[in-house]
């Protein structure tokens, strides 16, 4: 009995880390993939005015970011997102939505100030910046000086910029999305819906965006003949 | 108390560390795979590391290659606790591998992201011990 008990040992303690770790992935998972068959749940009212859209307006597939500037996996994620723009154009639309994780001590108020940027029709530009600087601004104390630089970068009006990182209709804009993605099963950032369908977070990887964005294609197709 | 003994309950601890590492080291790979940033609540540095391009090896995480590596410490280390001398040679090698990538890791946190993740900390701890036990119980051959 001896000779066997440490393979039983070993084998015992791989099929409680193999059992521990699969119901630890399903408990962390994000409730995605959620699908909302109707394109009216997500596009209420005439909040899709509002909507940052790359790309094509009217594309017949549509990738929805929900987002936090602060957060590594996102900034990872962006210049992917990007190339799968141009390379679908113009079937593939970008929609990017705010959802500040609250851990995250100036994701708020990058979103305030790419939101203020927008007001000045500068929204994708900042967007672009904010990633592209994460590293930087992330780790500063006083992250507000640093987006009125980057607001200056971009040529915005600074003195309007200020006034709308503070005001009302901004933050309106960034909870209403931070709603809209809770409401939505999003738990973590960032997370993509294409043509309302979740994607799982092994997905968001490029050769699994592509696949992604293929099977809308596919999918879409016939309807559209 | 016999030099059997002493091996049986050296190796019994190696294998009970490697346990607690192979742990860590699934978590966080759940954690990769879920997508989840959450987890680092209120560390940045966790964020820096485990979202950095050193935190991937062909698309799969780190933590991965080191659960896998715990789980050999920890198979290894128990077949010695039983007796196997062959084992023993499988777990110096394994532990000595798992240090090298220590240093490395440690080195691309201090000095290529200046960012220490606390993950990978109290990982390089475990596997310091693991090597401080596989150079003390080398004189007992």
């Amino acid at each position: 009995m001896k000779r066997y008990l440490p393979f039983v040992i070993v084998v015992v303690v791989a099929l409680l880390t193999v059992g521990s770790g699969a119901m630890l992935y399903r408990s962390r998972r994000p409730m995605a993939p959620v699908s909302v068959k109707s394109p009216v749940a997500s596009t209420k009212k005439p909040e899709s005015d509002r909507l940052h859209i790359r790309g094509e307006r009217n594309a017949p597939i549509t990738l929805e970011e929900f987002g936090d500037f602060q957060c590594p996996p996102c900034g990872t994620l962006s210049p992917l997102i990007d190339e799968l723009e141009r390379d679908y154009h113009p079937r593939l639309r970008i929609v990017y939505r705010h959802y500040p994780l609250p851990m995250h001590a100036h994701a708020a108020e990058a979103a305030y100030a790419a939101e203020a940027a927008g007001l000045q029709g500068r929204f994708w530009e900042m967007h672009d910046l904010l990633y592209r600087e994460q590293a930087v601004w992330n780790k500063a104390a006083d992250a507000r000086t640093l987006l009125n630089a980057y607001a200056g970068m971009l040529a915005l009006n600074i003195d309007r910029f200020k006034v709308d990182m503070q005001s009302a209709a901004v933050k309106t804009t960034v909870d209403s999305d931070h709603r809209e993605g809770a409401e939505r099963g999003v738990k973590s950032t960032p997370t993509i819906f294409i043509n309302n369908l979740g994607l799982a977070p092994t997905e968001l990887t490029k050769a699994g965006l592509r696949a992604a964005v293929d099977s809308a294609i596919k999918e879409s197709s016939p309807k559209t003949k | 108390m016999t030099a059997s003994r002493v091996r049986i309950i050296i190796y019994s601890f190696a294998a009970v560390i490697s346990l607690v590492g192979l742990a860590e080291a699934t978590y966080l790979t759940v954690q990769y795979l879920a997508g989840e940033t959450i987890v680092c609540a209120g560390s940045s540095g966790c964020f820096e590391v485990l979202g950095s391009r050193y935190a991937r090896i062909a698309g799969m995480p780190v933590a991965a290659f080191g659960a896998l590596a715990y789980f050999f410490a920890f198979t290894f280390a128990t077949f010695t606790a039983f007796g196997s001398n062959r084992a023993r040679t499988f777990f110096s090698l394994t532990v000595w591998a798992m240090f090298a990538a220590t240093l490395w890791l440690l080195f691309v946190q201090a000095f290529l992201l200046h960012a220490f993740c606390r993950y990978c900390l109290f990982s390089a701890a475990i596997i310091f011990f693991l090597t401080g036990i596989t150079v003390a119980s080398r004189p007992a051959d």
